[in-house]
C-alpha cells in the first residue's frame, strides 16, 4: 500500500455538527419516541380493556374454546352436533372456509383462463362477449352477486315436492342440491393407494423422459403413459377387488329428502359467486400475461418450424406464466378471504361460525384474535410458497 | 444506371397511379363477418354456439327486464300473479320497477327524516360542484379546488347531515342510510388512504428500522385478512380498547375499519410506484441539498404517483364496492338498505328482491364503470411520453 492511497482511505475528520443534527442521534430519537408513544398507547388501550371487561363482568382467556356450543351448522365435513364444542365448531368453520376456497379456485381458473383466451380471441363475437363479462363482474360488489344467485337464482327453484329429478339420481331443489353418496367397500384403501403409486410412477417417467430427451433428442410418449399411470391404475385396482363401491341415492319423500350427500344452497351460491366474480380479475391477468410475451417469440418458434399449438404449448405458455402466476396467487389468496362474506348468506365458515360464538360468549378478543391468526397465517404461507416458486421460476439471464 | 432502350423511348409515370378499390370480397360487411366470425372452421363453430346462447339468453332477459316488467304501481298486487294474490295473470314474471320507484327515496337516504332531505340533495350538489372541477384536468384553481373537496367540504356536509348547528335539528348517524352512506364512507375511506397509504409506503422504505417494521407490520397484517374481520374488529374492539364510559359512533366505527383497510391497500400500491423510480432521482434530489420532505414532495411523489394511478383508481373502485360490507355489521348503506325494504309487508313479492338487487348491482356498476374509464382518460392525459 503506498503512502497516497492509504492517506485517501483514511477516515476524514467529519464536520462538526450538533448532535441534534446528526443523522444517527436524529433517527435514533425519532425511533424511540415512535416506540415510546406506541408503547404508552399499547398499555392505555391494555388497561382500558382490562377495566371495560371488569365492568362488562367478561372473562377471558381461551377456556371457553372447551365448552359445549350449542349450536347446530347446517352444512359439516366432520361429525359435529350442538353437544360438541366450540373448539369443533371452528374447525368445522375452517374446513368450510377451506372447501369453498378449493374448489372455487380450481372453477375461477378455468373460467378466467376461457374468458380471458376469449378477450384475445380473433372472433369479434367472443372477443366482446368476453369483454362484457369482465366489465361486468369487475364492477359489481361481489356481495350483490351472493345474494344475487342466493335470492334471486336458488330462490327461484321450486321447493321439496316439485323438485327437479336428474340423471343418476341427482335431485335439485330449493333445500338444495342431492346427489348420491359413494359408499366405499373393504379394501377401498388399496385403489388411494394405486392412485398415489400411480402418481409417483407418473412423475418418475416424465423425469426420464426429459433425460432421455436431453440425451438422445428423440422424446417417448409421456402424456398418455401418465394418463394410464394415474387414471388406469386405480380404476384397474378398482376392477380387480371387484368395484367396491355403492351409491346411496337420495329419495325423494314427501316433505323432506333421505338419503344420499347434500350441498345447501348457501355454500352453491357462495361458490358460484366467488368463481364468476374471481374469474373475471383473472381473465385480466391471463389477457395481460399472454400479451406481455413478445410477438417476436412467436415468430422466431414458427421460423423453426414449430406448429401453432406446440407454439402455445412449448414457447409462449410458459412465458406468460411467469407473468401471470404471482398476480394470479393474490387473487386465489383474495378469494379465499373473500368467502368469508359467507357470513351474510349463514353458510357456516370461519368467520360465520365466530361471529355466532361472539354473540354467544361475547369473547371478542379471542374470536377476533383467531381469525386474524388463521387468516395471516394462510396469507404467510401462500406468499411464502411464492417467493420459493418465483425463485424457482426466475427468469435466468445472462 | 438506366440504358437507354433501342427504340430511343423512355416511359415514365408522372403521376401516381390512382388506388383500386379492393376486391369485393375484401370490403362491405360480408368480408367483415368473414374475417371476424368465420375466420376458420373452430371459429364458425364459436360464433354460431355464441349466438345461440344470445338467442337462448336474451328474449328472456329483455322479457323479463323491459316487456314483462312492470313500471308504475302503488303495492305488492301489481308485482303478484293471481295465485300469489296481485292481478298478473298465472304464470307471469318480470322485473317490479314499480318497487324501485316506490324505495327510490328511500334507497338514496335512509331514513333520514323526509322533512330534512333537502339537506343531502344540498350535500350531493356540493360534493358535484367541487369534484366535477377537480376530475377535469382543464380546470384552474386545482389547489384551492383541491383543499375545497377534500377539506371544507367534508367539514360543511358533516355539519349540513348532522345538523346541530344553525338551527338545524339534530339527524343522528343511525337514520343515515342508502347511497348517501355508500358515498360517505367511500368518499372519508379514499380521503384518509391515501395521505395515510403515502405515509405508510415512505414508513415502509424508511432507514429507521422501528417504524419500517411498524409499518410492515400494520400493512401485512391487514392485507392478511378480509375486511369483514377487519369491520367486526372496528365495530366490537374498539369499544373495548377506549376508556369506559366512552361510546364511538356505529357509523364512525364502520368509517375507522374501511379507511385502515383501505390505507394498507394504498400503501402498497405507492410503494410500488416509489420502487419504479431510478435510483438517480433521489440521487439527484439528495446532491441538490433537498430535505427528506422536500424530495419526497416534489421529486419522487409526482413521478411514482403518476406512474400507479391505475392501481389508485383500482384501490378506489374496490373500496367503493368494499362499502357494501357494512351491511353485514347491520348498517343501511345501499346495499343494506335494498336488503331491509324487502321485509316491507306492502311489497313482498317473488320478483322484488331479484329487481331491487339487480338495481343496486346497476348502481355499484355505473359508479365503478365510470370510475376506471376516467383512469383510462387520465393515464392517457397524464402520460408525458416517458414510456418506453
Amino acid at each position: 500500500m503506498t503512502m497516497e492511497e492509504a492517506d485517501l482511505s483514511a477516515p476524514r475528520q467529519p464536520a462538526r455538527v450538533a448532535f441534534y443534527n446528526d443523522p444517527f442521534w436524529r433517527s435514533l430519537a425519532y425511533q424511540v419516541l415512535t416506540a415510546a408513544i406506541l408503547a404508552g398507547l399499547l398499555v392505555w388501550m391494555w388497561l382500558n380493556t382490562l377495566e371495560n371487561l371488569k365492568r362488562a363482568n367478561l372473562a377471558s382467556g381461551f377456556g371457553f374454546l372447551q365448552s359445549r356450543a350449542g349450536f347446530d351448522l347446517a352444512q359439516t365435513l366432520i361429525p359435529y352436533s350442538s353437544d360438541s364444542s366450540y373448539f369443533r365448531a371452528l374447525e368445522v368453520g375452517l374446513l368450510n372456509t377451506l372447501a369453498v376456497a378449493a374448489l372455487g379456485i380450481v372453477t375461477t381458473t378455468i373460467l378466467g383462463l376461457l374468458v380471458g383466451v376469449g378477450r384475445l380471441s380473433s372472433n369479434w363475437l367472443i372477443r366482446k362477449l368476453a369483454t362484457v363479462y369482465v366489465e361486468g363482474f369487475r364492477n359489481i360488489p361481489l356481495l350483490v352477486i351472493i345474494f344475487f344467485w342466493y335470492k334471486g337464482v336458488l330462490n327461484a327453484l321450486p321447493n321439496v315436492r316439485e323438485s327437479i329429478v336428474m340423471p343418476f339420481g341427482m335431485i335439485l331443489n330449493n333445500r338444495g342440491f342431492y346427489f348420491p353418496a359413494p359408499l366405499f367397500g373393504e379394501g377401498s384403501i388399496f385403489i388411494l393407494a394405486a392412485l398415489v403409486a400411480g402418481i409417483v410412477a407418473a412423475v418418475i417417467w416424465s423425469r426420464r423422459a426429459k433425460a432421455q430427451q436431453m440425451a438422445t433428442g428423440s422424446r417417448p410418449p409421456v402424456f398418455w403413459v401418465n394418463v394410464a399411470l394415474v387414471l388406469g391404475l386405480p380404476v384397474l385396482v378398482f376392477l380387480v377387488l371387484g368395484a367396491p363401491l355403492t351409491f346411496d341415492p337420495p329419495v325423494a319423500g314427501k316433505f323432506n329428502i333421505s338419503g344420499g350427500s347434500f350441498i345447501g344452497p348457501e355454500f352453491m351460491s357462495l361458490y358460484l359467486a366467488l368463481s364468476f366474480y374471481t374469474a373475471a380479475f383473472i381473465a385480466e391477468i391471463v389477457r395481460a400475461g399472454i400479451r406481455g410475451v413478445p410477438k417476436g417469440q412467436t415468430e422466431a418458434a414458427y421460423a423453426l418450424g414449430i406448429q401453432p399449438g406446440r407454439t402455445m404449448r412449448l414457447v409462449i405458455l410458459p412465458q406468460a406464466l411467469r407473468i401471470i402466476i404471482p398476480p394470479m396467487t393474490s387473487q386465489y389468496l383474495n378469494l379465499t378471504k373473500n368467502s368469508s362474506l359467507a357470513v351474510a348468506i349463514g353458510y357456516a365458515d370461519l368467520v360465520a361460525v365466530g361471529g355466532t360464538i361472539l354473540n354467544q360468549t361475547g369473547r371478542a378478543i379471542e374470536v377476533v384474535a383467531i381469525w386474524l391468526a388463521i387468516y395471516v397465517s394462510i396469507s404467510l404461507a401462500t406468499s411464502l410458497f411464492m417467493n420459493w416458486f418465483n425463485r424457482k421460476m426466475a427468469l435466468v439471464e445472462r | 444506371m438506366t440504358e437507354t432502350p433501342s427504340n430511343g423511348l423512355h416511359f415514365v409515370r408522372r403521376e401516381l397511379a390512382e388506388a383500386r378499390k379492393p376486391p369485393s370480397q375484401e370490403i362491405g360487411p360480408l368480408a367483415w363477418a368473414r374475417r371476424n366470425l368465420f375466420g376458420s372452421i373452430f371459429d364458425t363453430v364459436l360464433t354460431v354456439l355464441a349466438l345461440l346462447a344470445l338467442l337462448w339468453i336474451l328474449p328472456d332477459l329483455i322479457n323479463w327486464l323491459f316487456v314483462n316488467a312492470i313500471w308504475h304501481g302503488t303495492d305488492r298486487t301489481f308485482c303478484a300473479t293471481v295465485a300469489q294474490g296481485g292481478i298478473q295473470p298465472d304464470g307471469w314474471s318480470g322485473a317490479c320497477w314499480a318497487f324501485v320507484g316506490d324505495k327510490f327515496q328511500f334507497y338514496m337516504f335512509g331514513s333520514y327524516p323526509v322533512d330534512e332531505r333537502w339537506r343531502p340533495t344540498l350535500v350531493f350538489a356540493i360534493f358535484a360542484l367541487t369534484l366535477a372541477p377537480l376530475l377535469i384536468p382543464k380546470a384552474p384553481y386545482k389547489v384551492a379546488n383541491a383543499l375545497a373537496a377534500l377539506i371544507v367540504m367534508p367539514v360543511i356536509s358533516f355539519f349540513l347531515l348532522h345538523g346541530g348547528v344553525f338551527g338545524l335539528p339534530v339527524v343522528e348517524t343511525a337514520l343515515w342510510g342508502g347511497l348517501l352512506v355508500t358515498l360517505i364512507i367511500s368518499y372519508v375511506g379514499i380521503a384518509v388512504s391515501l395521505p395515510v397509504g403515502i405515509l405508510l409506503a415512505l414508513g415502509r422504505r424508511s432507514q429507521m428500522s422501528v417504524i419500517r417494521l411498524l409499518c410492515v407490520a400494520f400493512i401485512e397484517l391487514i392485507r392478511g385478512v378480509p375486511l369483514i374481520t377487519v369491520l367486526f374488529l372496528a365495530s366490537f374492539m374498539l369499544p373495548l380498547f377506549l376508556p369506559p364510559g366512552t361510546s364511538v359512533d356505529k357509523f364512525l366505527r364502520a368509517v375507522i375499519g374501511v379507511s385502515m383497510f383501505a390505507s394498507a391497500y394504498m400503501a402498497e400500491v405507492i410503494r410500488g410506484g416509489l420502487q419504479a423510480i431510478p435510483k438517480g432521482q433521489f440521487e439527484g434530489a439528495d446532491s441538490l441539498g433537498l430535505s427528506y420532505w422536500q424530495k419526497m414532495g416534489l421529486i419522487i411523489m409526482p413521478q411514482a404517483i403518476k406512474l400507479v394511478i391505475p392501481g389508485i383508481v383500482n384501490t378506489f373502485i374496490g373500496m367503493f364496492k368494499d362499502t357494501s360490507l357494512v351491511s353485514i355489521i347491520s348498517m343501511y348503506d345501499l346495499l343494506g338498505i335494498v336488503r331491509a325494504s324487502f321485509a316491507d309487508a306492502n311489497w313482498v313479492t317473488a320478483v322484488t328482491p331479484l329487481t331491487g338487487l339487480i338495481f343496486a348491482g346497476f348502481v355499484f356498476w355505473l359508479f365503478c364503470f365510470s370510475m376506471s374509464r376516467y383512469s383510462n382518460f387520465i393515464e392517457r392525459h397524464l402520460d408525458t411520453g416517458h414510456k418506453r
